[in-house]
């Protein structure tokens, strides 16, 4: 049963930016590209857990802030020699307004 | 539809040339291979090794034929091209297939010379070009015993090691009075001749080849004056020639090798041309650089893109012989316009010359000894003025202030020496991924390993590792692009936001054509700063192009809160100020308090929603940011100086306040630290930072480019100056040169060393001028960017970025 969730808008993310969902005690890491879509995965690098809300936003994917770790934001999966994954999950944009489904 | 492009030749060149294509055109065509060899893609470099019986074939491949299946690409192995009709745009092969294509691009490669002797096409004349000729010399090795290797070049005398290595006894003839003459000097090439003679080799110098005899099978070798060799095999391994049969037969123009410009293109427009095959500029190349900074521009080419020249390649050469250690660049002769240097010891069996002309590095020879052999190369090809490390120049680079890794020397290390202490890498770890992986650049390396991908301290290490696991030839390239995003440069992508007055990160993208649509980490930082550092008053700084820290102005801790250190001027402070650190302590639970290295204090373990709360207590006693985040100037440290030391000369904390009042905020290269100190006993340690005052009774001195961290360097003394004005004017300029000059991520010992402490004394001290005028757009730069206006504040009370710090949701 899919559960769609509103947590804001879609200008409240700066463009190539992030923010931070907090769901309980899990922390989801939103973003928005340049061309307006919008991802979210667990803010928790593979590798040694950085918050990856914190990184710098290119494409469909996120640099790490700890380690310079790329992570493809589609999927949650380190991309390149890199291997691990964080959790990812499903956005839908409707008039700007963003929901997760958790 | 896809466009068809068609490879003949499936070698190294080619095959990396089709990577280079595949990385950044990946759907842009359909790919045909065809390889005369049975296999796939493998390094033809180590066969040398494989001859010794040192690596199998399996470990030498490239590219195995799963990676033809998983890129699409249609492989014809075993099969020569035969024919090209270039009206029609096809291919013919001499199994009859035939295929159409819309680019094509030659890799034929090259074929060994053989010399036109009587005999030469007996059984048993073998080259040394493939592994089929590897194989035959193994098989040979296996029941016959004397093997005669004519030429004593580098193909040569590998050969010779290797078959000596299964068994064979072997006599290398050289026409040339000196084994690799194109390589050697008349010393180092005799050093090298004693070294193999004592390993069991012979020689036979000044021999000219009349005749290879034998009934239906070789069975020894007549020279000119009538003498004879008995020998079971002969190996020709006199030299290559570029295989232009097939460019010829179908009417490409060629002189020595396909002619190709700038571009690797052939004089049929469709048709390109890569690898040892081709003729560029007049020269052709028998090395594996070369050949990838060819694969590189021509793919870039074939992909459509339109940018990169290719200029030609400068090479140097390692001899893959185990136990020997040589290295040769560039021209080692001199004439009478250059100087040489050299240094000798026979006793150790060490030789090193370099061959200098105006002040720059034109050519160099070690025998024995060849760890500088990359930085001496380096200085080479990027024309270093060697003038003010002349004195140190043949003790190598870990006599230049280097006390980091210098001096190791990695073929002797085992395979669990640690080499990046960041990452915890050991040699072992890199030699395994560089040879299962078949890596070849240092990026590469790093991506795969993570050596050298932090501090980069242990770069040096990582690629001597490269050097002696690939052999001398690994791809340096000419100039390091400035990340995967472009193949321009720093320096060349700064000057073009210069020269085209760029004042956005997109203009760059578009007037460079940059290969992604956003850049990465690597290069968005950079950029932001050449942008905000070249134009001040224009460029407008894009926070999410900057890394954390700088844009939460605060330094992230591994566990994901942040540490605030504020500001305390030439490291003073107040029992207010100490007051307000310590309310804000308990206020808000940070229980650790450290006293740092520069002379503040440091909060940790504040939460990012905290910080704007944290920072608004501090504004309120007066505390601002100390920048410790950031790439900016960090702190000013001194002594208490000539108000209470009874050996104190000067006022040097009031100096220090001064230069920090006057530096802070600026955003620069890299952080930046400074220190004054009162008296030449020098406690405040001036003279291992950025910029260092030293006072003396007469005045000042002035330090520049220390660093005491990575890398302890002391710093060079700038000049000598009477008044605190005079210090103040020299620190404006420095910082200035060093922001509008060093490269993004450069500290100033790594930037001064690379354009020459002469050249930034000249700028400095004996150019007045410059000085001034270096020192007012510091100043301009400081007030068109409002950079002493507290970051903190501006977020605490301010209202500046405030997305930055709250959630976008909770809940539950």
């Amino acid at each position: 049963m899919s559960n769609w969730i509103e947590v804001g808008k879609i200008e409240d993310i700066p463009p190539l930016g992030a923010r931070v969902v907090k769901n309980g005690n899990v922390d989801i890491a939103v973003f928005r590209n340049n061309k307006n879509e919008v991802f979210a995965v667990n803010d928790e690098c593979p590798h040694r857990k950085g918050q990856l809300s914190q990184g710098i936003v290119h494409d469909k994917s996120v640099t790490c802030p700890l380690h310079n770790w790329k992570i493809d934001l589609t999927t949650g999966e380190a991309m390149g020699p890199d291997e691990g994954c964080t959790g990812h999950y499903q956005v839908k944009v409707e008039q700007g307004v963003i929901f997760l489904e958790l | 539809m896809k466009e068809k492009l068609v490879v003949i030749g499936n070698g190294m060149a080619g095959m990396r040339t089709v990577e280079e294509l595949l990385e950044i055109a990946p759907e842009k065509y359909d790919i045909t291979v065809f390889g005369a060899e049975p296999y796939g893609n493998y390094n033809r470099i180590l066969l040398s090794p494989v001859l010794a019986g040192e690596k199998t074939i399996d470990e030498i491949m490239l590219n195995d034929l799963q990676w033809y299946e998983d890129n699409k690409i249609t492989l014809y192995k075993g099969v020569t091209v035969t024919g090209i009709d270039r009206s029609a745009c096809k291919v013919i092969a001499d199994d009859g297939t035939e295929v159409k294509y819309d680019r094509l691009l030659m890799a034929t490669g090259s074929e060994p010379f053989i010399i036109p002797v009587p005999g030469s096409d007996l059984p048993g004349v073998i080259s040394f070009r493939d592994i089929h000729d590897v194989d035959l010399m193994i098989d040979a090795a296996k029941t016959k015993q004397h093997a005669v290797v004519i030429g004593g070049g580098l193909l040569g005398l590998e050969a010779a090691n290797g078959l000596m290595k299964q068994g064979m006894s072997v006599t290398v003839v050289h026409l040339m009075d000196w084994l690799m003459e194109r390589q050697m000097d008349r010393v180092s090439g005799d050093m090298l001749r004693k070294s193999l003679e004592a390993k069991g080799m012979n020689f036979m110098l000044k021999a000219s080849t009349k005749e290879i005899v034998g009934k239906g099978k070789v069975q020894g070798v007549r020279f000119e004056d009538g003498s004879e060799l008995a020998a079971d095999i002969v190996v020709m391994a006199v030299g290559i020639r570029p295989n232009i049969k097939l460019a010829k037969q179908v009417g490409l123009h060629c002189e020595r090798g396909i002619v190709v410009n700038d571009t690797l293109q052939t004089f049929d427009p469709k048709i390109y041309s890569v690898g040892e095959c081709v003729q560029h500029r007049g020269l052709t190349y028998g090395l594996v650089a070369p050949l990838f900074e060819m694969a590189k521009v021509c793919a870039n080419h074939l992909a459509g893109y339109g940018i990169g020249i290719y200029k030609g390649s400068v090479t140097s050469t390692k001899l893959k012989v185990t136990g020997i250690d040589l290295f040769s660049a560039g021209d080692f002769t001199g004439d009478t316009t250059t100087e040489d240097i050299v240094v000798h010891d026979s006793h150790q069996g060490i030789y090193k010359k370099i061959v200098i002309k105006d002040n720059k590095i034109l050519g160099a020879v070690l025998y024995g000894d060849t760890i500088d052999g990359a930085w001496y190369f380096q200085l080479m090809r990027e024309q270093t003025n060697i003038s003010d490390i002349r004195s140190h120049l043949m003790f190598g680079k870990a006599h230049l202030g280097d006390s980091g890794h210098g001096g190791n020397v990695v073929a002797d290390m085992s395979d669990d020496t640690e080499i990046c202490g960041c990452n915890g890498v050991c040699k072992g770890d890199i030699v395994k991924a560089i040879t299962s992986k078949g890596l070849f650049t240092l990026e590469e390396v790093r991506a795969h390993t993570k050596a050298s991908s932090s501090c980069g301290s242990c770069t040096g290490l990582v690629e001597q590792i490269m050097e002696s696991t690939l052999g001398g030839d690994y791809a340096t390239p000419e100039s390091k692009p400035m990340c995967g995003c472009t193949d321009h440069t720093h320096d060349y992508v700064r000057q073009a936001i210069r020269d085209q007055k760029l004042v956005k990160i997109s203009d760059v993208f578009t007037a460079l054509k940059w290969k992604t649509d956003d850049g990465c980490a690597a290069c968005r930082t950079s950029l932001n700063y050449y942008l905000i550092s070249t134009w001040p008053k224009e460029a407008r700084d894009d926070s999410q192009s900057r890394f954390i820290n700088e844009r939460a102005h605060a330094n992230i801790q591994k566990d994901g809160t942040y540490s605030v250190i504020p500001r305390m001027w030439g490291g003073m402070t107040t029992p207010v100020e100490l007051r307000a650190i310590a309310d804000v302590a308990e206020k808000f639970n940070l229980d650790t308090v450290h006293v740092t290295g520069g002379q503040r204090i440091g909060l940790y373990g504040v939460k990012k929603e905290e910080l704007p709360l944290v920072w608004k207590d501090l504004n309120e006693k007066g505390l601002v940011s100390g920048h410790a985040y950031g790439k900016a100037l960090r702190t000013v440290k001194t002594c208490v100086g000539r108000e209470w030391c009874r050996f104190g000369t000067q006022d040097s904390t009031a100096i220090g306040i001064k230069l920090e009042k006057l530096t802070w905020g600026s955003w620069m290269p890299h952080k930046f630290k400074m220190a004054a100190s009162g008296c030449p006993r020098n406690c405040a340690e001036a003279t291992i930072k950025d910029f260092g005052v030293v006072c003396v009774d007469s005045g000042y001195e002035l330090h520049i480019g220390g660093n005491g961290g990575v890398k302890v360097r002391a710093t060079d003394l700038l000049t000598r100056v009477d008044t605190e004005e005079e210090v103040l004017e020299y620190a404006a300029a420095f910082v200035q040169l060093y922001r509008e000059e060093a490269r993004y991520l450069e500290r100033t010992a790594p930037w001064i060393e690379r354009v020459g402490f002469s050249y930034v004394k000249e700028s400095l001290v004996d150019d007045a001028e410059k000085r001034k005028s270096l020192a007012e757009r510091f100043k301009y730069s400081q007030e068109v960017t409002r950079s002493q206006d507290d970051p903190w504040e501006q977020r605490a009370t301010g209202g500046v970025d405030a997305h930055e710090f709250v959630p976008l949701k909770v809940i539950g």
